[in-house]
């Protein structure tokens, strides 16, 4: 390398340095805590597609194995798992405005916020439930065939996700009310908000494999 | 660990996940980018419950379809409610989402390819019947 050219051609070091801030990248010192943390759980995140990416895997190996019980096609009601698919969309869209308000700093509008998130989360569970209660009723619970087996499992899993997601965002909710927006509560909207939208995206493969490509087998 | 002084400028240097950098026009920017990604995903799914009901395409493609349908909502979804960009700051995140894509790909594609093969070499059952008598 000739000493005319600059050392760092795309200017990668100079985003912290100029803010006062470690980047993270080794310049300045290690990086803040926000990033440390939003970082750990990204990971997390990712570790958490890889389990459901296992149950995926199982799903679309015994999706066949109807063991003669009902089949996809049989038992999936495509109008529900829209409205589902509507709610946890604006569900997510609402988590987003969230984060902006809180990173507005402003209390009502988070709140607001964030009980709308809530309520279309508990919409989608609702719907859920209501699909197993249903199956269960016809007795085509996951005893009946490995099909349904790896149904319930998959479709389950992500619905506890959810209800985990819900339980997080009404803490979430009360620790901003009682203690404000102080630097640790941020850091955990910030969590909550990546895992509210990972679920989403994990949804977003469920009804497509699971539900629009199971219903036209 | 001092937590006073990490309030202040919480969008210098890198990025956490899921921090979006807002340049002066703060919210109103940042209320914007989540309704286009709300109206792309939203776009993608009415698509996909379309596609999937309606004869208007090739009944063996409809899988392809939904599938590359469902990769580029996933998309949206990553850079309009994820924030994440192709920016120095977001480095470290898209290598870990590189890494994590890569792990998913090969215990589906993997599970799905050994089953097949398993199953297409596999004696018929009856045949098992009839070497046991």
């Amino acid at each position: 390398m000739s000493l005319a050219e600059p050392i760092d051609p795309n200017r990668v070091g100079e985003l912290g340095l100029e803010g006062g801030e470690a980047p993270g990248r080794g310049l300045g010192g290690p990086a803040s805590t926000r990033i440390v943390v939003g970082y750990g759980f990204w990971i997390f995140i990712l570790s958490d597609m890889v389990m459901f990416s296992a149950f995926f895997a199982a799903y679309a190996v015994l999706a066949d194995a109807t063991a003669g019980g009902p089949t996809a096609k049989q038992i999936f009601d495509l109008n529900n798992v829209a409205l589902e698919t509507a709610c946890l969309l604006a569900s997510s869209f609402a988590c987003g405005l969230a984060s902006l308000a809180a990173g507005a700093r402003n209390r009502l509008w988070f709140h607001v916020a964030m009980g709308l998130t809530f309520v279309l989360g508990a919409g989608f569970l609702g719907l859920e439930l209501k699909e197993f209660a249903g199956l269960a009723a016809l007795g085509d619970g996951p005893q009946r065939s490995a099909f349904l087996s790896a149904f319930f499992t998959l479709v389950g899993c992500h619905g506890a996700h959810i209800t985990a997601g819900l339980a997080w965002l009404l803490t979430m909710m009360a620790q901003v009310f009682a203690k404000g927006f102080r630097a640790d509560i941020l850091r955990r909207i910030l969590c909550f908000t990546l895992f509210w939208h990972a679920l989403d995206i994990i949804w977003v493969a469920i009804f497509t494999i699971v539900y629009l490509i199971g219903a036209g087998r | 660990m001092s937590e006073s002084h990490e309030g202040g400028q919480p969008h210098a240097g890198d990025l956490a996940p899921g921090e979006e950098r807002l340049d002066g026009s703060g919210v109103a920017h940042g209320v914007r980018g989540y309704l286009i990604g709300l109206a792309l995903a939203a776009g993608l799914t009415a698509a996909s419950f379309y596609f999937a009901g309606s004869g208007l395409i090739y009944g063996p493609a409809i899988p392809a379809a939904l599938l590359a349908l469902a990769v580029a909502q996933m998309g949206v979804h990553l850079v309009f409610f994820l924030h994440l960009t192709t920016g120095p700051d977001n480095t470290n995140n898209v290598l870990a989402l590189a890494f994590g894509i890569l792990i998913v790909t090969l215990v589906i594609v993997g599970s799905l390819w050994i089953m097949a093969n398993l199953n297409h070499n596999m004696v018929p059952m009856s045949r098992v019947m009839q070497m046991q008598r």
